[in-house]
């Protein structure tokens, strides 16, 4: 990885991988990662909801990632990660496939989101970002979460 | 001086004392004479003034400066209080809430106080009060009287009044002098001090009224009062004060406080009622004497409340999660100390247990307030509701000093606006169909609040024409909301509950039946959603009465634990009147709704699998079933569950804006090892 400079432009993420893919968020909304933990489901919740999870004496939704994606589930292993973040004074957590590093990347080199990236609804993304010869998809996370109308996929 | 830090408290003490005032206008309303409720609106008043001018808010402080000043001569005695007064002051406490809000909100939303400025100004002058409102030649005379009597009597101390009598001994007179300078008068202080000098030379001041030091300051208007001690005449004290400069008017009379006046008290009322002005001098020096101790009592219970300290909601509740988790944390302790049988542990923590609990009672009690703090908008809204709708209203509140948790105190006014509003609308009637009925044209309105267990009650009640049960069923039916056949079978104090249901209240509704039903079901989800419940009685004619039932505190409650397949749940104990068990053949249907037969009595039975959506299957075997029997209101349920795990305090967890539209589950709980358990809510599992 090249040196981090730190330009007005720079935003870094934590980047984490969902499937093949790989995503990211800005680091400024997340919290904390934790390992996946005993999480109770909640009855005549939306599905991508996995249910609550105690996180040091408070009570959290947690979302279930792929499935608000509407990418194909996979088996927990130990490499699967809750990663917590706050938007707008919600916090919440995401089940992602894994955490792979933090990150820095210049905010001219996000391109606006294509109608799909990965079989994603474009409403769910901010931005795919180039980093050398990867690409990053960034979240939306407000639209994950479901703050506002309720965003359907197509 | 960074005033921002002293917002805070600035907007917390500005509205405890627009509620002072609101609350003292209304007693002075009902007793214009009441001297001790001047007092206090005026030393609120000033406050603001005093508060607001230091903080910079220049419209509120300009607005209290006029309001002191007709409340300096309603102290006074120089105006007497009317109906238009006090309108005009409340209007002014109206607008003043508004200035604060709008600072509170840092909006920037000019509020026009000209207009009111320029009344408080004429009914200084006298000219409203002599204009519109008082045909009457008594209140002429007042408002002319002012000139004559625009200063007031000083009021002397027992040393005072010893000097007083000790100089009379001696032939010495008192006089007391009232000195007006020239408005506009520069260096006033100046002025005051050279007039007490030539006055010192004639005799002994003994008091000054603003005191000297005031003087000095300049605290005062354009006039000061002093009383003087001296074998000189009237006369020469006049001729001497008026040589000095920029003195305009000097009165000097002998000083009103005679041993006749002093030894026999009049009542205070009769201040209010005389009409000679020399007669109303002597009588609110004597008024002022009888008053004075019910105001020392006054200022005792101020300095009494005064010796507790203002703490921040947010640390309070922080501090109420820091015992939740002590608690969770002992749970879990108990459950170690049980699975290793460990018995030292298990008695240590029985001790821990003891402290724990009185730990949360008292962080409990520090989150509880009396409900006063909300009943005490009431009286206003009751006023100004009653004369909107021209009915003659007495509003009888009791048991304010019953206290309720913070978080509950905050809810639960607007559903109490919502009975309030309901009853002195549609309930009392106009003061003539009283009297044609035989009842006292004043309607009666009661607010009540008391303990009842580990519950909080507050009733709405009021003697007005009741609900008619007849109307309101009706009106359902042609809502829609019930069949004819379910009607007839209704009993009328089921049928009045139907004031309830969501969407029995539309604008229609308030017109043509008794109106009962503007939106009671908000009120009734509101409560609810307090963990509280909410019922009517009601006589045709003999008024309603609304029943709250609120539970103490929300936060830590004791509940069941139940599974469900794996999942468990918690249900809130206040729910729950008996587990039994059964068999499968026990369960009956009748209409296709699940019902067993209890004590004689029949009740419907959820399946909290089914609800609940619970994945795993549910075992149909011919095993003993556990139903858990809870009680909604007048109404009751069994609930099936796999097995019960016990009885547990728990705390409630909110599970976040996320989650919080599902409607079975009141919220979450964390359980000894940490794993996160839902609380059902009771009322919403039967459809």
């Amino acid at each position: 990885m090249s040196e981090a400079t730190y330009s007005g432009n720079d935003i870094q993420l934590v980047v984490f991988k969902l499937g093949r893919e790989e995503y990211g968020v800005s680091i400024l909304q997340v919290q904390e990662i934790k390992r996946i933990t005993e999480i109770t489901r909640v009855p005549h919740s939306p599905d991508y909801i996995k249910g609550v999870m105690n996180l040091r004496g408070s009570v959290l939704p947690v979302i279930d990632l792929k499935k608000r994606l509407n990418l194909p589930p996979e088996e927990y292993t130990d490499d699967t990660r809750i990663i917590i973040i706050k938007v707008e004074e919600i916090v919440v957590g995401m089940i992602v496939d894994a955490v792979s590093e933090v990150t820095t990347i210049d905010q001219n080199s996000i391109e606006p989101p294509q109608a799909v990236v990965g079989g994603i609804a474009a409403d769910y993304l901010s931005g795919v970002g180039k980093l050398e010869n990867r690409l990053l998809i960034l979240l939306n996370t407000d639209a994950i979460i479901g703050m506002g109308q309720e965003v359907k996929a197509s | 001086m960074d005033i921002n830090q002293y917002m805070g408290m600035f907007l917390e003490e500005s509205r405890e004392h627009l509620q002072t005032l609101n609350s003292c206008l209304l007693d002075l309303e009902n007793d214009p004479g009441n001297l001790t409720v001047l007092d206090e609106i005026f030393r609120s008043a000033h406050t603001i003034k005093g508060m607001s001018a230091t903080m910079g808010f220049t419209t509120i402080a300009e607005l209290t400066h006029e309001m002191e000043n007709v409340l300096d001569m309603l102290r006074k005695g120089t105006l007497a209080a009317n109906d238009d007064i006090t309108d005009i002051l409340f209007k002014c406490v109206d607008t003043l809430e508004q200035l604060v809000e709008s600072v509170a909100s840092n909006s920037d939303t000019t509020i026009e106080i000209k207009p009111l400025i320029s009344k408080l100004i004429a009914i200084a002058k006298g000219e409203l009060v002599a204009a519109d409102s008082v045909p009457d030649s008594r209140q002429a005379i007042v408002a002319s009287e002012s000139e004559a009597v625009a200063h007031d009597c000083v009021e002397l101390d027992d040393t005072e009044l010893n000097v007083v009598h000790a100089a009379r001994k001696q032939g010495l007179e008192c006089y007391q002098v009232h000195v007006g300078l020239r408005v506009g008068c520069l260096l006033k202080s100046a002025r005051a001090y050279m007039v007490m000098n030539a006055l010192e030379e004639l005799g002994e001041v003994i008091k000054s009224v603003p005191a000297v030091e005031e003087l000095e300051k300049e605290n005062f208007d354009s006039c000061f009062e002093v009383i003087v001690l001296t074998t000189a005449e009237a006369e020469k004290i006049e001729a001497v004060v008026l040589s000095i400069s920029e003195v305009e008017q000097v009165e000097v009379f002998p000083s009103v406080i005679t041993e006749d006046t002093a030894s026999a008290p009049t009542p205070p009322q009769a201040a209010a009622k005389t009409d000679k002005p020399v007669e109303v001098k002597n009588e609110s020096v004597a008024a002022n004497k009888t008053e004075k101790p019910a105001t020392n009592e006054h200022a005792d219970k101020k300095l009494k409340s005064g010796q507790s300290v203002r703490v921040d909601i947010d640390k309070l509740d922080s501090l109420l999660n820091l015992v939740g988790e002590l608690v969770i944390n002992k749970t879990r302790l108990e459950q170690i100390g049980l699975t290793h049988r460990l018995s030292e542990l298990v008695e240590t923590i029985e001790q821990m247990d003891r402290v724990t609990t009185d730990l949360q009672t008292v962080v409990m009690k520090v989150r509880m307030v009396p409900v006063g703090q909300v009943f005490n908008r009431f009286p206003r809204m009751v006023r100004d509701l009653s004369r909107d709708l021209n009915k003659e209203i007495n509003l009888i509140i009791q048991g304010e000093e019953t206290e309720l948790d913070r978080t509950v105190i905050d809810e639960i006014g607007d559903p109490l606006v919502h009975l309030l509003r309901n009853s002195i609308d549609h309930g009392i009637e106009h003061p003539a169909e009283r009297q044609a009925k035989g009842k006292n044209p004043v309607g009666e309105v009661r607010l009540i609040a008391r303990h009842e267990g580990n519950n909080v009650i507050i009733m709405v009640e009021d003697d007005g024409k009741g609900i008619n049960a007849d109307v309101i069923k009706q009106k359902a039916i042609d809502k829609g909301m019930i069949t004819q056949a379910e009607a007839d079978k209704l009993e009328p104090a089921e049928a009045v509950r139907l004031v309830f249901l969501p969407g029995f209240s539309t604008a229609d509704t308030v017109t043509d039946v008794s109106g009962r039903g503007v939106g009671m079901d908000a009120v009734k989800t509101k409560i609810e959603s307090l963990g509280g419940m909410v019922d009517v009685e009601t006589k045709i004619n003999g008024g309603s009465k609304f029943k709250i039932r609120l539970p103490l505190t929300l936060a830590i409650i004791q509940a069941l634990l139940v599974n469900v397949s794996e999942e468990i749940y918690a249900i809130p104990l206040g729910t729950i009147d008996s587990t039994i068990n059964i068999t499968p053949q026990d369960i009956k249907t009748i209409q296709n709704q699940e019902v067993i037969l209890l004590r004689g009595q029949i009740i419907p039975i959820v399946r909290l699998a089914n609800v609940l959506n619970v994945p795993t299957a549910n075992k149909q075997s011919d095993e003993e079933l556990f139903v858990v029997i809870v009680h909604m209101g007048e109404n009751r349920a069994g609930i099936i569950v796999d097995t019960l795990i016990g009885q547990q305090e728990i705390v409630i967890k909110s599970m976040g804006k996320l989650l919080a539209g599902i409607k079975v589950i009141a919220g979450a709980t964390i359980l000894g090892n940490g794993q996160v358990a839902l609380i059902l809510d009771v009322g919403a599992l039967k459809q």
